[in-house]
């Protein structure tokens, strides 16, 4: 949309980070090169620039990592709570010191806007550090009994559409619990867990405590394979999910996985109209679509469907997409090629099932991994973008005529991670949010985060909870 | 910038939107179940809008169009007891003249006044293009009989006001009598001649944001020519979310109607940061055909000042100070 009063372009700053042209795994508290010698290449999706030159991972290194683990884990687990609570706290305030570097460093490696690792990542980063550095000292009063114990050593394997958010997730719970870690970030982002192993550093985490390992599937899977692992948690895709439940069967690991979701948006006739456009938009655009909870289906009313479609219509052609170190800049970059081919094969089975494909006038930059917001109407529950999770800016449009046929819809997936529910009706919230089957429902809002409130799924979307008191159970042995 | 935008096809876009509205305004019954009848506001949904809104980041040139824009939609306001023709010529001077020491600013869009000073108001103006703005109807808490309203409202025009910004009943409004309200707003816009009609809602004292929204369908109806914030006298004045709030009932009122209405947040905007952030809201909200002193203005008096000393410092590259815009 041209206007009179044209952003200049206001780029965040790239110089605040320095980027080594080449990194190694993080074990026993130092830097090593993978045992086979081998590593791999990050680029910046938003323009495919190589920004450095990462190890590989192998079984080698995965079984040296979780020795080094184990060895650090009869010493952590025997620190006063208080004690561990205060390396989780100096953690948790050289991230808010560190905030701007590590959101600029996020953005160059995720492709999501500056705007969202700025005001939402690394906020609720540093609060996650903060709330379990606060529980670590209480673990008597979590409801477990008096003393709880540890589990061991977690291995950790997490996405890309939250780097470090999802490396807090993981790594705060567990620490604050007395375990140690081994985490594995994606291929596509390990950066940022690479800059927090040097935050362990910084705050003089003992050796062995955290041990970061990048890599890919093949690294992933030994971790979860090996024999001293106690504790396995997964976030990401429901196949990857199922095949690590099916080699942890017959072990006594413990395990939580977060997996994929296909969240309901239910928009009733009495909704805030103008609050709710902006909740869809949050829901399935946040992150161009690329989160696990998001509103990818927008169940509306049928009396009011019109009204909200030209409205959202009306919103979606003013958000800017383009350059995500831009301070101005709402849609950011698919995060790889490959995440942008799975997208656009999805985007045409839906034109191809004959749903109705609608974007705004949006020129995407020529370098780089790019899609335009997109939304779907004409879409009934038997259409592959309705059921599919896309994972990406693609939002599914579909109607409803009564609170029972809406509850019935937005249950009817294999997964059940998230739904929002808009009206000003309070007992229409109370009722409806009863009888969904997802893990989070958010009421006049949506994608909102918090360390206290405990996140997870039904169904094919995972099981375990993390966050609040509900996510120290996943690393307490009881 | 030009001071006076074509009026959009008014007229006959009114009467085809004033049918269709009519029989909304038909009873004090039929009143009530339109404005509760528009869809709620969700305060924490609006706010955090506004909020987000408020983080964009306007840099080099678009700062120097939104500082320039700002200017040319500031009503400079003194509204003081101890108003006299001196200090009111003193800003009707610094409306045309805004930075002494460069002539290429833009001047203000009005000098808003007591009606009372409204004639030593427009003398000083005349011939500059700068507006006459006039508080009435018993500014600014409005509590006198409608003929008092009414007469301070003619005195303002026969004065030579350009632009009458009168306030509603409040103690109307939230009693639930909002056919009394509007009836005021019609009795007043007949008295104002060819003077446009700003109506102030004072949503600091209407407390709700559902309020806020009925407040603006109402005036809209009532051939409102701009919807105001407040008056600069109560605790809370103009804020992001309320006119947030206002732009989105002017642009549905648009959409709806075909007849554009003006939007005036007033009171408590007084850097050029917050003047910039409510441009954005503008932008992003109802729209670029806003973006013009016709359509938005900001009822302010320090918030000039401020706009000039940025507006030198993105010309010479150097922070000046309060030493170097004039005190008046």
């Amino acid at each position: 949309m041209a206007s009179a009063f044209d952003y200049a372009p206001a780029p965040e700053s790239r110089s605040v980070v320095d980027i080594a042209p080449s990194y190694g795994l993080f074990i026993d508290g130092e830097f090593t090169e993978a045992a086979d010698g081998k590593v791999f290449k990050t680029v910046s999706p938003s323009s495919e620039e190589v920004l450095s030159e990462v190890a590989r991972a192998g079984a080698e290194d995965v079984d040296r990592a979780v020795k080094a683990a184990r060895r650090a884990f009869e010493k952590w687990s025997a620190l006063p709570g208080s004690e561990r609570a205060k390396y989780l706290f100096r953690i948790a305030r050289i991230i808010q010191e560190r905030s701007r570097e590590l959101a600029v460093l996020e953005t160059l490696d995720n492709g999501k806007p500056i705007r969202e690792t700025r005001d939402a990542d690394l906020p609720l980063v540093a609060a996650h550090f903060f709330y379990y550095a606060g529980w670590a000292d209480k673990l008597d009063h979590a409801g477990y009994g008096a003393n709880p114990r540890p589990l061991g050593v977690a291995g950790q394997i997490i996405p890309w559409n939250f780097p470090l958010l999802m490396l807090a997730w993981k790594i705060a719970p567990a620490l604050a619990t007395g375990n140690t870690v081994v985490l594995k970030p994606a291929e596509t982002t390990p950066l940022s867990a690479l800059f927090f192993a040097d935050i362990c550093r910084q705050a003089g985490l003992p050796r062995g405590v955290v041990n970061i390992l990048t890599g890919y599937g093949d690294a992933g899977s030994a971790l979860v394979e090996h024999p001293d692992v106690n504790k396995v948690a997964f976030t990401g895709s429901t196949a990857v999910g199922k095949a690590i439940a099916r080699q942890i069967a017959g072990t006594d690991k413990k395990a939580t996985l977060e997996l994929g979701g296909k969240g309901a948006n239910i928009v009733f006739d009495d909704a805030p109209v103008d609050q709710a456009v902006e909740g869809i938009v949050t829901g399935i655009f946040f992150n161009q679509g690329q989160v696990c909870c998001a509103g990818s289906r927008l169940l509306v009313q049928e009396s009011v469907q019109d009204e909200l479609l030209h409205s959202l219509k009306r919103r979606l052609s003013t958000l800017r997409l383009g350059d995500p170190l831009d301070k101005n800049t709402d849609i950011g970059a698919i995060n790889s090629e490959e995440q942008l081919s799975r997208i656009t094969a999805l985007v045409e089975s839906g034109e191809a099932e004959g749903a109705e494909r609608w974007s705004a006038p949006c020129e995407l930059p020529s370098a780089g991994y790019w899609f335009a917001p997109t939304l779907f109407t004409n879409v009934t529950q038997a259409h592959t973008v309705a059921r599919d999770e896309i994972f990406g800016p693609v939002l599914s449009v579909l109607s409803f005529r009564t609170p029972d046929e809406a509850v019935a819809k937005a249950n009817n997936t294999q997964y059940g991670l998230s739904a929002g529910i808009w009206t000003e009706k309070g007992s229409r919230i109370l009722a409806v949010a009863g009888k969904l089957r997802a893990g989070v429902v958010w009421a006049n809002t949506f994608n909102k985060f918090d360390p206290t409130s405990p996140f997870g799924g039904y169904k094919e979307s995972g099981f375990g909870r993390e966050g609040g008191r509900h996510g120290l159970e996943a690393y307490l042995d009881v | 910038m030009p001071t006076t935008a074509p009026s959009p096809k008014r007229s006959a876009a009114f009467e085809q939107g004033g049918a269709s509205f009519a029989d909304a305004t038909a009873s004090d019954g039929a009143l009530r179940r339109f404005l509760h009848g528009l869809p709620g506001v969700d305060a924490v949904g609006l706010e955090a809008r506004a909020a987000s809104l408020g983080t964009r980041s306007i840099k080099t040139t678009a700062k120097a169009y939104a500082i320039d824009l700002a200017i040319s939609m500031i009503d400079l306001t003194t509204l003081e007891g101890a108003d006299t023709p001196g200090k009111v010529r003193a800003l009707a001077a610094k409306a045309v003249n805004p930075d002494p020491t460069d002539r290429t600013s833009p001047r203000t869009a009005a000098v808003c006044v007591y009606p009372d000073m409204a004639a030593t108001a427009a003398a000083a103006l005349a011939g500059s293009g700068v507006k006459v703005a006039s508080v009435a109807t018993a500014f600014p808490a409005g509590r006198a009989a409608l003929d008092v309203k009414l007469a301070d409202v003619r005195d303002a025009v026969a004065a030579g006001a350009d632009e009458i910004d009168m306030v509603i009943d409040r103690g109307a409004f939230l009693s639930g009598r909002y056919l009394k309200v509007y009836e005021e707003i019609l009795a007043v816009k007949a008295e104002c001649g060819r003077a446009r009609l700003k109506v102030i809602f004072e949503t600091g004292e209407l407390s709700t944001y559902d309020n806020i929204r009925r407040a603006s369908w109402l005036g809209m109806l009532a051939g409102a020519d701009f919807i105001k914030t407040s008056t600069g006298k109560v605790a809370v004045n103009a804020t992001p979310a309320n006119t947030l709030l206002m732009l989105e009932a002017v642009r549905d009122f648009r959409e709806q109607t075909g007849v554009q209405i003006g939007v005036k947040p007033a009171g408590g905007i007084r850097t050029s940061k917050d003047a910039i952030k409510f441009l954005v809201l503008v932008n992003e909200t109802a729209g670029e055909d806003w973006l013009d002193n016709h359509w938005f203005r900001f009822g302010a008096s320090s918030l000039l000042n401020d706009l000039l000393m940025q507006r030198q410092k993105l010309s010479t590259g150097r922070y000046s100070g309060p030493d170097y815009v004039t005190v008046d």
